[in-house]
């Protein structure tokens, strides 16, 4: 069996923990919640076993060494590590607040992030490194980025949450604020969807032109009237969530989530994330951009951007540990923090040239 | 009296405005946002770049784009990393961090040099972990058991005896209230290492052909006319033929020595005290495909005439450091215009065992070892392939495959003749069981090479470890107190605790939480 069943098996095993964590929340049976976390431990091994498998065949084809066969250097791989890094953080979370209500907003980003990665048609085939990222600091650099990116992703989660569960009225900027955001933080995910999925149809798969294609299915379409319709329908979708953001308040609250905890779990993961990030990220980055490019800096737009990261959440921790920022603006820092890392993981790539351009692959 | 009253307000208010975070946030923003600008626009590009860049992201016309990029030209963005401007915000920015620290410093030391002291029995039940239990049995029991589980707590607590009974009272991680001082520091200590990097160092590069030595670098200081190009080649080609000395070459160009040294710094060309020499530059291939699996390069450096390393080889990732400058693998270029100038090296082998190693230019012949067949290398082909007929045609001019085509003869008489591919060993064998290896094709190659001289990295790294020491501390340690109070009660011991810590509250707590459970576990076990 190779790496890909057992991806294929996490894949479906999200998908029914998702379903689980659904019902466990609608029945409160504790039964159904021990079953909901076994199967999402379940897929998290197996996607485990699937990554170290993943590893050996990297390994087996490069013949470089453990160091130099990190399954990590393409968009599919780094997507499927983000998602194990989500999970694994979940999985803590979920045993240390000993509260299950998470899981069904956690698990369908997983599930779903791989049915689209399947869906997609996303290369996933391995691929021999190229000489610039043969280092061994590749392993702990990216995997450190990534699991930063993780940790970020849950404080912008968590962040949202709160905004959603302490805001009421319709005319409160920070309701306004979420409302929009989520909006249109889905409507530019369904358009990136609509990209890969009508991609591979359009262009038989030539990856290089994927980075010209962005939002060309919606927004960016050569027929006036379809990228029309995709503003109007992104411009609705964001109504809706304003018009109809009480709903989701509701929900949680519904499921016993406490402000006070999301609050904390916001700071949490951005504590222990940002000292990840900068030495990961940026120390360990500068490392190797010296030994490869023979500068530790060179203004390169993923190490501006990974500097533009870092500022917001700098800023994040003074606001809160010297200002005493606390509530609902804290929480924007954290979301607004998340759409740096955003741009710094794909925009970068997709949008700017530069010379850390292999994910864009 | 008066004005020295008004002077000093005058500095507090500045020192005031650079103590705020409100002007970090400022700072922060501002250069976050001129990096985006600078993210976007290519930075030291052909304006013709940019101009593409700008009409396809913002939909301009191309002159609207040009004169858009023009203004931002003006401004300095097409090369603001290097501006004044911004290097002046990344200076407010460390006097910022610096006055903020100082600031807020005698407060934090305060603090961390307070030794922590007997608290009122009401005060330890204010504290932000409290906690209160009764213990059954002797007091003095009790008073051993307390005194054991504080101690247990990784604590060395002092004692202190008044009305209220016994309190033990201690601390621990005072120090590490510093952990944001460190952290603050190391960024200045890396700011002060990209100084030194940029006033004391250089970052230039060199474009090296297979055989030829170089004494200089080059540090391209902007655009050039066609002239001014030749003029820089020509210093640079008088200066190589002088191995390096400038005294020399100023004089077989008719100048002082001071004239050829100012029109050095100019165009940027920096003497490195020694010449490097490329002996081999090759690309290896993954399998049967075109993905490169390493660029490699062989230099030999020599000093004063003679060469002092040899043939070592480089890759990217993994470079060669000389007298404090390090040469990097960064490209390669292949002479496509010059291709059959290059050198055929061929091992070749009889089949009765004799070899012998051949360097071969187009049109040369050779005897194969123990036999009368002769060879003649008659063509060569960068990157050879085959069409859908079978005919074999050159798909690119970047050494993907190279090949060489071999016609060989017997006393007069054609015997056989085909293509020797590099890549292929398969194709090196002859009908005949003689053998002709293909070893390289040498000469037409070019290595690219990124050289630099910093004398800050090391301080940048020295800033980084203390960068990753410091926010260790700061998010993973936390300065932690804890007072307890034993005094008699009714049929046993009352016990007070209170405890605080300035990070990572609820971890202490949670042991503090598993120190009462032992606590009033043991006791009742040695009752």
């Amino acid at each position: 069996m190779d790496s890909s069943v057992f991806f294929g098996f996490t894949t479906v095993a999200y998908f029914l923990s998702m379903t689980a964590y659904i019902a466990y929340l609608v029945s409160r049976n504790r039964f159904i919640g021990i079953g909901a976390t076994a199967i999402t431990v379940a897929g998290f091994v197996s996607q485990t076993i699937g990554f170290v498998k993943r590893f050996f065949e990297f390994k087996d084809l490069g013949q470089m060494g453990w160091l130099r066969a990190v399954p990590l250097t393409n968009l599919y791989e780094s997507l499927v590590f983000f998602i194990w890094c989500l999970i694994l953080t979940y999985l803590i979370i979920e045993f240390r607040y000993r509260n299950r209500s998470f899981g069904a907003f956690v698990t369908p980003i997983a599930g779903l992030t791989l049915a689209f990665i399947d869906l997609s048609g996303m290369s996933k085939s391995i691929q021999p490194l190229v000489p610039a990222l043969q280092s061994n600091w590749l392993l702990v650099h990216v995997m450190m980025s990534f699991i930063s990116y993780a940790l970020f992703a849950i404080s912008f989660s968590t962040g949202l949450m709160y905004l959603i569960v302490r805001t009421e009225k319709r005319n409160e900027p920070a309701y306004i604020f979420w409302t929009v955001m989520l909006g249109v933080f889905v409507s530019l995910l369904a358009a990136m969807g609509l990209d890969f999925l009508t991609f591979k149809v359009a262009y038989m798969g030539k990856q290089e032109l994927m980075r010209s294609y962005l939002l060309k299915a919606s927004f960016r379409n050569e027929s006036g009237a379809v990228a029309a319709l995709s503003f109007a329908a992104a411009a609705a979708l964001t109504f809706c969530t304003w018009r109809f953001g009480g709903v989701l308040r509701k929900v949680i609250t519904g499921f016993s989530i406490s402000h006070e905890m999301l609050d904390d779990i916001t700071y949490k993961s951005v504590a222990v994330g940002f000292p990840i990030f900068t030495l990961g990220g940026l120390i360990f980055g500068a490392i190797w951009a010296d030994q490869a490019w023979g500068k530790y800096w060179t203004w390169d737009p993923k190490e501006t951007w990974s500097l533009i990261t870092w500022f917001f959440y700098a800023f994040y921790l003074h606001a809160r540990l010297m200002r005493g920022w606390k509530g609902k603006k804290i929480a924007i820092v954290a979301v607004l923090g998340f759409i740096a890392v955003i741009f710094t993981y794909l925009g970068v790539n997709l949008l700017l040239s530069g010379l850390h351009s292999y994910g864009s692959q | 009296m008066d004005t020295e009253v008004k002077k000093k307000s005058i500095i507090d208010r500045v020192w005031d405005v650079f103590a705020s975070v409100k002007l970090a946030v400022v700072l922060f923003a501002l250069i976050s946002l001129t990096s985006v600008v600078g993210t976007v626009l290519e930075q030291q590009a052909e304006p013709e770049k940019n101009i593409e860049v700008l009409s396809k992201m913002f939909g301009l016309s191309h002159d609207a784009a040009h004169s858009v990029l023009q203004v931002f030209e003006g401004l300095g963005f097409t090369n603001m990393y290097h501006s004044w401007w911004f290097n002046a915000f990344l200076l407010l920015f460390a006097a910022n961090l610096i006055i903020c620290s100082l600031d807020r410093l005698p407060r934090i030391w305060k603090l961390v040099t307070e030794k922590v002291r007997p608290l009122p029995v009401e005060n330890i039940g204010k504290m932000s972990i409290r906690r209160e239990l009764a213990l059954k049995g002797t007091s003095s029991a009790a008073r051993d058991a307390v005194l054991g589980a504080i101690r247990k707590l990784g604590f060395k607590p002092s004692e202190s005896t008044g009305g209220n009974g016994t309190q033990w009272y201690a601390e621990k991680g005072n120090y590490t209230r510093l952990g944001v001082y460190i952290t603050h520091l190391s960024i200045l200590i890396i700011l002060v290492g990209a100084m030194i990097g940029t006033f004391f160092g250089f970052n230039g590069s060199l474009r090296l052909r297979e055989g030829q030595t170089s004494y200089i670098a080059v540090a391209p200081a902007g655009r050039l006319t066609n002239q001014q190009y030749a003029e820089m080649d020509a210093i640079i080609q008088g200066i190589n033929k002088h191995q390096g000395s400038v005294s020399q070459a100023a004089a077989s160009f008719g100048v002082q020595e001071s004239v050829l040294a100012a029109k050095m710094k100019e165009y940027g060309i920096l003497p490195l005290g020694f010449g490097i020499r490329c002996d081999n530059f090759n690309v290896d291939y993954y399998d049967r495909t075109d993905m490169p699996k390493a660029y490699r390069s062989w230099l030999t450096v020599f000093k004063d005439g003679r060469p002092v390393i040899n043939q070592k080889s480089i890759v990217v990732n993994d470079p060669l450091k000389f007298e404090g400058v390090t040469f990097y693998q960064s490209s390669f270029e292949t002479a496509a215009d010059d291709m059959s100038s290059g050198v055929a090296i061929l091992r070749v082998a009889g089949k009765s065992g004799q070899a012998q190693e051949l360097h071969l230019k187009a049109g040369e012949s050779f005897t194969i070892p123990g036999t009368a067949i002769r060879g003649q290398v008659q063509n060569f082909s960068p990157a050879i392939s085959l069409d859908e007929s079978g005919k074999p045609f050159t798909y690119n001019q970047q050494m993907t495959n190279p090949a060489v085509f071999i016609e060989f003869t017997e006393n007069g008489a054609r015997k056989y003749g085909g293509w020797f591919l590099k890549r292929y060993p398969q194709t090196w064998n002859l009908p005949d069981g003689n053998r002709v290896e293909f070893l390289d094709y040498w000469g037409v190659e070019f290595t690219g090479l990124q050289v630099r001289k910093d004398p800050g990295v090391l301080i940048v790294y020295l800033g980084c470890i203390i960068m990753a020491v410091g926010l260790y501390i700061t998010f993973f340690m936390s300065h932690r107190r804890i007072w307890v109070n034993v005094a008699d009660g009714k049929g046993g011991a009352k016990v007070l605790i209170g405890a605080s810590a300035n990070r990572n509250r609820a971890s202490f707590e949670r042991r503090i939480e598993k120190m009462i459970s032992m606590l009033s576990a043991g006791h009742q076990g040695g009752k």
